[in-house]
C-alpha cells in the first residue's frame, strides 16, 4: 500500500506552516481579498466569464495551494476553522476533530503530520475576527462545486447554498448557516 | 438508583426501550455485539444471547476497525425481529447522504429505534486498505441529517417523508482524546446537532474523564443529552499494549497496562475484569453519568460478569432478562 504521508492532504510547501502559525495577518489578508474579489469580479465577469473563472483559479491553486494546501472544494470555510483547511482531513470532516486523533496531537490517518483540527484549534485562539467561528455547525460539503473557484463562488453566492433539509432545521434552531 | 437527574425535558420521541430505561432515571447498560463474518443468521442470535440477559440495548458494529464483517443494518433487522433491543451504527466512511437516508428509513421501517451516528475508522487501519474513502458527511451531518427527518419528516434535500422514522440519536464522544480543552465544546455541536444520548470511547482514564466531565457540566450539556461511557476488560497487557497503539481513539495510562503485566497468566481476565469493575463503579459517582457501554471484543461472555460484580443492574432487571425478547424471559 502507499504511504499515507504522500497524500495530497499530507503536502506542505514551503513555510507555508510558519505562515500559517500567525493567522492574524492571515485573517486581514482574507478581508482584503475578499473585498478585492467581490469589487473586481463582476467587472471582469462582464468581460469574459470564462477566463474570470480561470484566472480566479489559477490565482487560488498559486496562492491558497501555497498556504494552505488548498483542494478547491469550491467553497472555502478557512477564515471559520482557525486559518486551516479542513479539507486537509483525510476523512474530509468540516466540524471538528474525528476521534482517531493520537496522543501526540498527530492525524490517525497521516502519523507523519499534524491533526489539522488541533492546529486549527490552537490557531483559533490567536484569530481577532473569526476565532469563534469554530462553533458554526458546518453544512454538508455539496460536490458539486468541486474543482471550481471558491472566490467566484462566493461571489455568485454558490458556496452558502445548503440543502433545503439542513437550512429548515437551522432555521428552527436559531442556529448560524 | 441513578444519582443523576434525568436530563432533556423534551418529550419521548421514539418507541425506544433504551429511552424509556435512561428517561426514567434508571442507570442504563449497553454492550457491543461481535458482528459475525458469517451469512448464518444464527452467528448473530449466539452472539447476542450472551449479552442479552445484560444490558438494556446491544449496539451492532458497523464494520469496526474498517474491517468488513455482517452490516450493522441485517444484524439489528435480525435482533429487532427477534425481539431485542438494538442500535444501529452508521458510519460515514461507506455510504454517502442518499445511501445512508434510505437505511435510516429502512432501518426504522424494520423496527430500529436507536442509531449511533459516527465519523467512522479509516481505511487505512483495515484489512482493505486500498478501499474508496466516502465521507460524504461528517457525523455531523449525519446527526442534524436523522434529526431532521424524524422532527421535520424531510430528507436533507427537503423533499417530504410519508412516514418520518422515529429514532432515537446518539453520537459518540472521545473524552480521552486530543485537543482535551475542544471535546467538551465538541460535545455541544453534537448536542446542537440532535444527539439524544451518547456513547463515549473507551475510559481508562478515571481522571482525564473527570475533567472532561467538569467542563460538560459547566455547559450545561448533562442535562440536555444522556451520558454512557465506554468501558471493557482487558485480556492481557498484550491486548492493552495493541488496543493503543493500533486501535484508534483509545488511550490506556501505563498504570493499567503495568497492572495487567505483574498478574500470572492464569489470573489476567479476572484482573483484566477486576480493572473494568473498578472503572465503573468510580465513573458511576460522577454528576451527569447516566450509564456505560461495554466494549468486549472477543470475550461477550465476561460482559455479564462485569454488570453482575458491579451491580448495574438490579436482580428484578437481570431476572426479566434486559433487552432480551418476552418469550426468552424468565415466566413471571
Amino acid at each position: 500500500m502507499p504511504d499515507p504521508a504522500y497524500m495530497a492532504e499530507a503536502r506542505r510547501l514551503l513555510c507555508s506552516e510558519w505562515i500559517k502559525d500567525h493567522p492574524r495577518p492571515l485573517e486581514y489578508l482574507y478581508r482584503l481579498t475578499k473585498r478585492g474579489v467581490v469589487r473586481v469580479y463582476p467587472l471582469m465577469k462582464r468581460i469574459s466569464p470564462r477566463i474570470t473563472e480561470r484566472l480566479m483559479i489559477w490565482g487560488e491553486v498559486i496562492l491558497k495551494g501555497w498556504i494552505f494546501n488548498c483542494q478547491m472544494c469550491g467553497q472555502c470555510i478557512l477564515h471559520s476553522t482557525g486559518m486551516t483547511c479542513p479539507m486537509n482531513c483525510p476523512k474530509k470532516l468540516r466540524n471538528g476533530p474525528c476521534g482517531g486523533v493520537r496522543h501526540d496531537n498527530h492525524c490517525e490517518v497521516i502519523a507523519e503530520t499534524l491533526c489539522v483540527w488541533v492546529q486549527a484549534w490552537e490557531r483559533s485562539h490567536d484569530m481577532r475576527f473569526y476565532g469563534d467561528d469554530m462553533r458554526i455547525l458546518q453544512p454538508p460539503v455539496n460536490h458539486a462545486l468541486q474543482s471550481m473557484s471558491a472566490w467566484a463562488n462566493m461571489v455568485e453566492g454558490r458556496d452558502t447554498d445548503v440543502p433545503a433539509g439542513w437550512e429548515s432545521a437551522a432555521r428552527a434552531e436559531g442556529t448560524d448557516r | 438508583m441513578n444519582h443523576s437527574p434525568s436530563p432533556s425535558p423534551r418529550p419521548i420521541r421514539s418507541e425506544s426501550r433504551l429511552e424509556q430505561t435512561l428517561r426514567s432515571g434508571r442507570f442504563a447498560v449497553t454492550a457491543e455485539l461481535n458482528a459475525p463474518d458469517s451469512a448464518d443468521p444464527q452467528d448473530v442470535y449466539r452472539n447476542a444471547l450472551v449479552l442479552s440477559k445484560c444490558c438494556h440495548a446491544i449496539n451492532a458494529t458497523d464494520g469496526a476497525g474498517a474491517n468488513c464483517h455482517m452490516s450493522s443494518i441485517s444484524c439489528c433487522a435480525l435482533l429487532t425481529r427477534a425481539g431485542y433491543e438494538t442500535v444501529l451504527q452508521v458510519n460515514c466512511r461507506d455510504r454517502n447522504r442518499i445511501a445512508i437516508q434510505g437505511d435510516l428509513l429502512g432501518a426504522a421501517a424494520m423496527g430500529v429505534r436507536n442509531v449511533l451516528c459516527i465519523t467512522g475508522d479509516d481505511v487505512s487501519v483495515g484489512d482493505q486498505p486500498g478501499a474508496k474513502r466516502v465521507f460524504d458527511m461528517d457525523s455531523i451531518h449525519l446527526l442534524r441529517t436523522a434529526c431532521t427527518m424524524r422532527d421535520r419528516g424531510v430528507f436533507l434535500s427537503g423533499r417530504p417523508i410519508a412516514t418520518p422514522p422515529r429514532l432515537f440519536l446518539g453520537a459518540v464522544a472521545g473524552p480521552c482524546t486530543p485537543p482535551y480543552d475542544w471535546r467538551p465544546e465538541r460535545l455541544a455541536k453534537k448536542v446542537e446537532a440532535g444527539a439524544d444520548f451518547i456513547q463515549t470511547q473507551f475510559c481508562f482514564n478515571v481522571e482525564r474523564f473527570k475533567a472532561y466531565m467538569g467542563r460538560v457540566r459547566d455547559l450545561g450539556l448533562h442535562e440536555r443529552v444522556f451520558i454512557l461511557i465506554g468501558v471493557g476488560p482487558l485480556r492481557s497487557e498484550r491486548a492493552a499494549e495493541y488496543m493503543r497503539t493500533k486501535i484508534p481513539g483509545v488511550w490506556i495510562p501505563d498504570d493499567i497496562v503495568d497492572r495487567m503485566a505483574r498478574v500470572p497468566r492464569s489470573q489476567k481476565r479476572e484482573e483484566g475484569i477486576r480493572i473494568c469493575v473498578e472503572i465503573i463503579e468510580q465513573v458511576r459517582e460522577i454528576e451527569g453519568v447516566h450509564g456505560v457501554h461495554v466494549m468486549a471484543y472477543r470475550q461477550e461472555e465476561a460482559v455479564s460478569e462485569i454488570i453482575e460484580r458491579a451491580g448495574l443492574l438490579s436482580l428484578g432487571e437481570l431476572e426479566a432478562g434486559g433487552c432480551a425478547p418476552a418469550d426468552a424471559r424468565s415466566p413471571q
